[in-house]
């Protein structure tokens, strides 16, 4: 009896160790595993208020907020290093957790240690299904980037034209295209493209890095495409680099080309 | 006898006094919540003390750092105003107070007796205006009314990221000193447990201008910090007046500097560790009029001093705050005479020195439940006067409470306290030569809005 005992604890023991430490790998970012139970802990006190108990963005402060809390049941995120439709990296997760989204009402966290701030991951996956089922793909590798230079942003300026960028962002990147008071996010809710030139610093990261990653994957859940099949590196690059002068201002409105005037209607 | 009876009854009324003063309802800042849709426990482990990310955003001068901190980005109908009111039930126990042998016999003889009072109360309302004037300028206003009067708790601005650096905040006005463990955000509430000891600490028979740095200060102060606040530090130039709004009682500055580091200990938590120093002078005598002293003609100044370190320490749900202090004051001042009359100093007079500390604990079972214990004392290593009893003025105090928070929400808060405090005080002598033994019980509401 005693040893059935003993079998039957060893085999729950090591269950138990066993589905430990499958779930400490499922969330990792660098040295560090994450732990869903604490999260949720970190969650109900820091998260809940305006991301929901559910997870699904309808906290009691989600009426007041705008843009909207994200809901983490469509497991769908803005900033990654995914391509477009794919998962986040727990990198991803994290980044954004430390870093905040500027221009909204989500702060940054890095005040949280950084084994908080893994164990908010892990319970920030555990909203949607997808997280068991999926895997994300592999993260964009960036490239080295080219040294900035004039005619780097000149070709950049002309992509930013001939892509269509200023459908959404306007030609001179105000964030006031023609396309601008129509445009929704996933959830239908209605979304303002980037003014460039406010010099408000980007959603997802203001490094040049940044903003090559954001045109490559695309904010998911926005408006904002993937440009990965329709632009090289280099020409991501130039473009970066165009977005980031009328951020900083090296590059004034007056400067950016002027608004076309509008087509003739046909008769 | 009957001059130490007086003059413990003096004493008393001095401690009271300091009492009522110093436990002001602490306070935390639904306005903040309001304005950015997050829980008070966002910001406080249990309000009003805060956490790290509160703490960040108090360093940050009350921005979140997300280009939605200015008031531009509110709505016009936005006013960062919240009020903190504590309707209590207490009783006061005090084991050693000289009476009348017969009620209103003042000639029948002094013996002691324990006095006890209790009944509902409600000790003040604090309303605080706190905010961002413009993105990096920051303010904060806190009158204070009391059923005795209202007063002006604190009231300053501050330039917030001076050339774009965390490491550079320069704030002017009254404001409390970046103190090691902040008094006006402390737990607990009750007459006794209600304050640190140790901020507020005199030896007896000093005449030190300065009571201690829990008292909220008039001067500058300079300050910065890391992006996650892991690295602090402060320095202020105070006004010798220890608070008191007005000139100052004589030409001296005093200066408080505090540096405190953090770091992450795997499993546990974030730790903090600091040293922080109070060095002033204090006037002696002053110029006077037919004998009566001239304000702001304070001279004769003599130094003192308050150092000391402390530590956060975080054991998942458990947290303990340690503190130590040591503080000296100069034989003038310590023994009350005029630095231009040195022969009245008592044969072997010297400064005054003292050690002191305390421990905190709390259990932070979930946002809306907090365990709380306290042990703090002060000892004197040294009086000023070798006729002084070696342990009078020692302190010896705890508490044990906790505060349950049925309502935590963006827009307001309220808080169930339980308290039960008792102290400990050799002070000067009763009548039977025992210490003075106060005990304290509070329940009620805290809330605020």
């Amino acid at each position: 009896m005693r040893i059935k005992i003993s079998l039957a604890g060893s085999a729950a023991l090591f269950f138990l160790v066993s589905s430990l430490g499958a779930v400490a790998q499922q969330t990792r970012v660098g040295n560090l595993g994450g732990n869903a139970k604490h999260g949720k802990a970190l969650y109900e006190r820091y998260c809940i208020f305006c991301h929901g108990q559910y997870g699904d963005g309808t906290g009691e402060s989600a009426p007041y907020l705008d843009p909207k809390p994200r809901d983490f049941t469509k497991a769908t995120f803005k900033c990654r290093s995914t391509p477009s439709g794919s998962l986040p990296l727990d990198t991803d997760l994290y980044d954004t957790i430390s870093r905040g989204v500027h221009a909204s009402g989500m702060p940054s966290w890095q005040p949280l240690t950084r084994e908080d701030r893994v164990d908010l991951v892990a319970y920030i996956k555990t909203f949607s299904p997808r997280f068991q089922e999926e895997k994300p793909v592999a993260g964009l590798v960036i490239p080295p980037e080219p040294a900035t230079s004039p005619q780097s942003v000149a070709r950049g300026a002309e992509l930013f034209q001939s892509m269509n960028c200023w459908l959404c962002h306007g030609k001179e990147g105000r964030g006031n295209g023609p396309s601008a008071s129509s445009l929704t996010d996933s959830k239908n809710y209605p979304i303002t493209p980037f003014d460039f030139t406010s010099g408000t610093r980007f959603k997802c990261g203001q490094s040049d890095q940044g903003i090559f990653r954001d045109l490559m994957t695309g904010l998911d859940g926005t408006p904002m495409p993937s440009f990965a099949d329709a632009l090289k590196p280099e020409q991501a690059w130039d473009l970066a680099h165009y977005i980031d002068a009328l951020r900083t201002g090296a590059v004034k409105p007056s400067q950016a080309q002027a608004e076309p005037k509008p087509e003739p209607k046909p008769n | 006898m009957r001059i130490a009876v007086v003059k413990r009854a003096g004493t008393q009324l001095l401690l009271g006094a300091a009492l009522m003063m110093a436990v002001r309802p602490a306070y935390a800042i639904p306005a903040f919540a309001r304005k950015y849709g997050l829980p008070c426990s966002a910001c406080h482990e249990a309000w009003p003390m805060l956490n790290n990310f509160g703490q960040t955003f108090k360093d940050n001068g009350y921005q979140l750092g997300n280009d939605r901190d200015a008031p531009i980005y509110q709505q016009p109908a936005y006013w960062p105003i919240m009020f903190r009111v504590s309707p209590t039930w207490h009783r006061e126990s005090n084991d050693r107070v000289a009476v009348d042998k017969v009620p209103g016999n003042a000639s029948s003889g002094l013996v002691e007796s324990t006095v006890t009072a209790s009944g509902f109360d409600v000790g003040g309302i604090d309303i605080v205006t706190a905010g961002t004037l413009s993105k990096n300028i920051s303010f904060f206003v806190q009158p204070f009314i009391a059923n005795s009067g209202a007063g002006l708790v604190q009231a300053w601005v501050r330039l917030d990221n001076v050339f774009k650096s965390r490491w550079l905040n320069f704030k002017m006005g009254k404001f409390e000193l970046d103190e090691p463990i902040s008094q006006e955000r402390t737990l607990t509430l009750s007459n006794t447990g209600g304050i640190y000891y140790n901020y507020f600490f005199t030896p007896p028979g000093d005449n030190n201008f300065f009571t201690g740095i829990g008292n909220l200060q008039l001067g500058a102060e300079v300050s910065g910090h890391s992006d996650n606040d892991y690295t602090r530090y402060s320095a202020a130039v105070v006004s010798s007046n220890n608070g008191a709004t007005g000139l100052q009682a004589s030409q001296s500055y005093n200066l408080y500097t505090n540096f405190n580091q953090a770091f992450e200990v795997s499993g546990l938590g974030l730790q903090r560790i600091g040293v922080y120093s109070y060095v002033g002078q204090s006037p002696t005598f002053y110029q006077t009029n037919r004998g009566n002293p001239i304000h702001g003609t304070g001279m004769g100044d003599r130094g003192f001093y308050r150092v000391g370190a402390y530590g956060q320490w975080y054991l998942g749900k458990f947290d303990f705050e340690t503190f130590y202090e040591h503080g000296h004051d100069n034989v003038f001042l310590g023994n009350a005479v005029p630095a231009n009359q040195p022969s009245k100093l008592p044969p072997g007079a010297v400064g005054p020195s003292w050690n002191g500390g305390f421990v905190e604990a709390h259990y932070d079972y979930n946002p809306r439940l907090i365990l709380i214990g306290k042990y703090e004392l002060v000892q004197m290593s040294q009086q000023a006067n070798p006729g002084i009893r070696a342990n009078a003025g020692n302190l010896d105090t705890w508490t044990v409470g906790y505060r349950w928070y049925p309502i935590m929400n963006p827009r307001a808060g309220l808080a169930w306290v339980q308290e039960y405090s008792r102290i400990v005080n050799a002070g000067p002598p009763t009548l039977s030569g025992k210490d003075d033994i106060h005990n304290s019980y509070l329940m009620g509401f805290d809330f605020d809005f």
